[in-house]
């Protein structure tokens, strides 16, 4: 029997704790909104918060995650009327395409701002390097974090500019 | 009730509670047997498109294409609501059940003619050829980049169009005005001399008992109101919430796990299986062979492999299980191909141009070549390249009473349910499918294979079966975008003018146009050879173009180079017969500020290529410094004719762009002993968010037939990223991924 917080609930669990945190959450607690993606950590898809860190759930056994607390994307909103304002600003620009990468994108993206109120583009990277987008949707993630954040965005054009600038 | 009109069968009827259902059909013509499967009687028709009109003014789209994340659903549903003056917030769509009803017969029209865009009076000889084609086919595709210019331009338009006529006639006869006299405007009908106003759905009975319009009007571009205004995707809610339904996340009661392997090498099988460690597995429940499938299908019949499966009480035992199987393949005549000896095989048969097939044959290229101040010559390759859509291959299915249900993701959910039906031996009726968000599809999930697994483990077991492919599996049994090799010959004068295009590639592909060349060279001979190999291929986003678009636009550039000339306005002078062309290429220059030089290291690139109806041209930013490459920006300009959607479309043209990205850098599937050695994200990666360029679509309304969107984006990355290479280091890059020529990305 391991026991884990997951979304404020205590949950008691009769599973191999070999198993991956990721399959315990989709087939036991029947959550599904954190995806398989790669199996080896690779791509981001399962990532969720084991005490407000982003892990990834696929190569994490529940053994290791006994008597944490846990949060997915069913439990990112702070309310069920009031979305996360991640979430909110994923919709603004419009972010998803097929959406499967969605969940550990927001999920990798809100343990960012949690601990970095203002990222820059190079904590954006550092952050969010680990999920994979298929369908390749970087710029609207990166412009959705930073309009979250309250951080200026950065325009295309004057980079373009200021890169001139620099090296001419 | 129902109208033929010249190219379509608009009917209409009244559903339960006083609501209004039309159709639209595009002219069946005379029915083929395969065609007949799905229509059962001589009165029925092949519906195309669907519009609900219920009680509460409450307007549904019922949309034949599946959604991959390309938001064709909104577009569609704005094209239907604008021609009928509805209003946006009282608009809903669903997608379109696997039934022969919603074959997709337009998209047939289009695939036959190869995207090309046709007059009216052409229609009755298409129809007549299509229907000769149709025979192997069935047609409820999402592919293309077809769903808005086909579905769209022929059925929703239509469809909102004729309502709207109907309505106002139903109107007109109740107040007893003269139709003229009628508007309509955000779902309400208005007679303004009187001041009557009533919500569409007061009519929607009247209208029902109506015959329809045989050719209602369309709006002109000027009166669009939905059509080109930005509107929020209806699906993305569901998508930051975790609540979208993708087929991973179907949950059944007494569900079981199961996961898949088939021999690596392609055409092998299997020899012996010992399951004694796997059955010791805590949650194993069966070890199950699948045997072979033979299917049919738009590709051509294709024969899938026989393969073995695992099936637990959860996917980790069953994963478990599967890497504890002891698995002897046989042994096959392609275990000792390799990339090297199917590229050795690619520049024999190019060599030999045995059985040399022309593409366009145009002038005298012998005569040019041989008078020619200078020759240039090269040869580019492209490897294999897997798919990997972010949600590996999966299916669920349940079988109960000789009846198969199936939940699956993908992009020809008609051909799924008869290929499943088949490989159950059972009639098509009694398959029901149900299609989910696709994570992806990219062309991959228009193969059943995976589906149809999953329903033989159901009939096997008897249980309700989630099949999960390991991405391992999902990468070693795709089908493939082919690798392919492209030899080029150019004469150039003594002033640098081409005149001469001499191109010979191995095998090929669809669409027929994508290797030709939109410049005004006065001699070109474009055409192929046969060098098939073992290695299963299939539609990858943008298909030949992909490939073709990286050759021919990287070699315009070596001829520009040679010639001492800039690659732009080499370009330029070649185009001045294509207005449309010449354009896009022209904005795309201008938003990227090419005639700014760049500092050192850095470099620029630009590329053009015409698909799917589309025009596009992009421009890419690099800085090379010391073997460390950054694709810094990359600005396209994109001729769709009109952009109902417009952020829509940026998305498709960024995504597409990413895609072909991740191809251009690091996109390699490399064949040893026959099979392939890649398995997952670590040695198959893909672009991510550090590498990932800033990008700037400009979209052009040229008012030019409608194009497609999904696909367009990709085929000019590569060039125009590899000239970029080229301006900036002087290095040209002809055998992609960019990673194998010695830069870090």
């Amino acid at each position: 029997m391991t026991a884990i917080t997951v979304n404020g609930i205590e949950r008691k669990l009769q599973v191999d704790p070999a198993t991956p945190l990721l399959w315990v959450l989709r087939e036991q607690l029947e959550l599904t909104g954190t995806k398989f993606g790669c199996g080896m950590a690779q791509c981001g898809a399962c990532t969720v918060h084991v005490n407000g860190a982003a892990i990834r759930s696929c190569v994490t056994p529940l053994a290791a995650v006994a008597g944490q607390q846990i949060t997915t994307i069913e439990g990112l909103a702070p309310s069920a009327d009031k979305p996360h304002p991640l979430q909110k600003a994923w919709i603004d620009e419009q972010v998803p395409q097929c959406g499967y990468c969605q969940s550990g994108q927001l999920m990798s993206a809100a343990a960012l701002l949690a601990t970095n109120a203002s990222p820059s583009d190079g904590d954006i990277n550092d952050a969010m390097s680990g999920n994979i987008c298929r369908c390749g949707m970087y710029g609207r993630i990166r412009k959705a974090i930073k309009s979250a954040a309250g951080v200026q965005q950065f325009d295309p054009a004057l980079a373009a500019l200021a890169k001139e600038i620099n090296h001419g | 009730m129902g109208k033929w009109t010249r190219r379509a069968f608009i009917s209409a009827g009244v559903i339960a509670g006083g609501g209004l259902i039309v159709g639209v059909a595009i002219r069946p013509g005379k029915r083929t047997a395969e065609l007949s499967k799905h229509v059962a009687g001589d009165g029925e028709t092949l519906l195309h498109t669907w519009l609900k009109l219920d009680t509460n003014n409450v307007v549904t789209a019922i949309i034949p294409h599946a959604e991959m994340g390309q938001g064709a659903g909104t577009a569609l549903a704005q094209m239907l609501a604008d021609e009928l003056d509805a209003d946006w917030d009282l608009v809903k769509f669903e997608e379109a059940p696997a039934l022969g009803g919603f074959a997709n017969y337009p998209m047939g029209e289009a695939i036959l003619l190869a995207g090309a865009e046709f007059p009216n009076f052409v229609l009755p000889t298409v129809e007549g050829a299509l229907i000769r084609t149709a025979q192997a086919l069935d047609l409820q595709i999402t592919g293309g980049s077809l769903s808005v210019r086909t579905t769209g331009a022929y059925g929703m338009r239509v469809a909102g169009a004729a309502v709207k006529e109907m309505l106002k006639a139903a109107a007109a006869a109740a107040w007893k005005v003269p139709i003229d006299q009628i508007s309509a405007k955000d779902s309400q009908l208005f007679h303004e001399a009187s001041g009557r106003i009533q919500p569409f759905s007061f009519f929607a009975e009247a209208a029902g008992q109506m015959t329809p319009p045989v050719s209602p009007t369309l709006k002109a571009v000027d009166e669009f109101k939905i059509m080109g205004r930005h509107v929020e995707r209806h699906d993305l809610p569901s998508k930051v919430d975790g609540t979208a339904l993708f087929a991973l996340d179907v949950r059944l009661p007494d569900m079981l796990y199961a996961t898949v392997n088939r021999a690596p090498t392609f055409g092998g099988g299997i020899a012996n299986i010992d399951e004694a460690r796997t059955r010791t597995i805590e949650g194993v429940i069966d070890v199950v062979k699948l045997p072979s499938v033979e299917v049919s299908s738009m590709f051509g019949g294709f024969t899938y492999a026989e393969s073995v499966a695992v099936v637990a009480k959860g996917y980790w035992s069953a994963k478990q299980g599967m890497d504890a199987l002891s698995i002897e393949w046989r042994n096959t005549a392609n275990d000792g191909i390799s990339s090297d000896t199917i590229f050795a095989q690619f520049d024999q048969d190019i060599s030999s141009a045995f059985e040399r097939e022309a593409d366009v044959v145009r002038g005298d290229v012998a005569t040019a070549m041989v008078n020619a101040d200078k020759v240039i010559e090269a040869d580019y390759r492209v490897p294999f390249l897997a798919h990997t859509c972010m949600e590996p291959l999966n299916a669920t299915a349940m079988v109960t009473n000789g009846h198969c249900e199936v939940w699956v993701g993908c992009q020809s959910p008609l051909s799924f349910r008869r290929s499943v039906a088949d490989a159950l031996g059972f009639d098509i009726e009694n398959v029901t499918l149900h299609n989910c968000f696709m994570g992806g599809g990219f062309g991959r999930k228009s193969r059943p294979d995976y589906a149809i697994q999953a329903a033989q483990l159901a009939a096997s077991l008897g249980r309700p079966v989630q099949l999960i492919w390991t991405r391992e599996e999902d990468v070693r049994q795709d089908f493939y975008r082919p690798a392919v090799q492209s030899r080029f010959r150019a004469a150039l004068s003594s002033n640098g003018d081409i005149t001469a295009w001499e191109n010979t590639y191995v095998d090929k592909h669809e669409p027929y146009e994508a290797p030709l060349i939109p410049y005004s060279i006065g001699a070109q001979d474009i055409g192929h050879v046969r060098s098939p190999t073992h290695i299963p291929f299939g539609a990858w986003r943008s298909v030949s173009h992909s490939q073709q678009g990286f050759f021919t636009e990287s070699f315009i550039d070596e001829v520009a180079v040679a010639a001492g000339q800039d690659p732009y306005q080499y370009r330029v002078e070649r185009l001045q017969h294509l207005p449309r062309e010449l354009a896009v290429l022209k904005k795309a220059a201008k938003e990227a500020q090419w005639h700014i030089p760049l500092a050192a290291g850095r470099g620029r690139g630009i590329s053009l290529q015409s698909s799917f109806g589309s025009v596009v041209a992009e421009v890419v930013e690099v800085t090379v410094n010391n073997g460390n490459l950054s694709v810094d920006r990359v600005v396209a300009v994109i001729d769709a004719g009109f952009a109902i959607s417009p952020d829509g479309m940026r998305a498709q043209i960024e995504s597409g762009i990413i895609y072909g990205l991740s191809a251009a850098v690091h996109g390699e599937i490399t064949i040893k002993n026959g099979a392939v050695a890649e398995s997952n994200f670590h040695d198959y990666p893909s672009v991510r968010m550090s590498e990932a360029p800033l990008i700037e679509t400009h979209i052009i309304n040229s008012g030019e037939p409608m194009g497609g969107a999904g696909e367009p984006g990709t085929p000019p990355i590569a060039s125009a990223l590899t000239n970029a290479i080229y301006n900036a280091t002087g290095e040209r890059i002809r055998q992609l991924p960019i990673k194998n020529a010695g830069f870090n990305v």
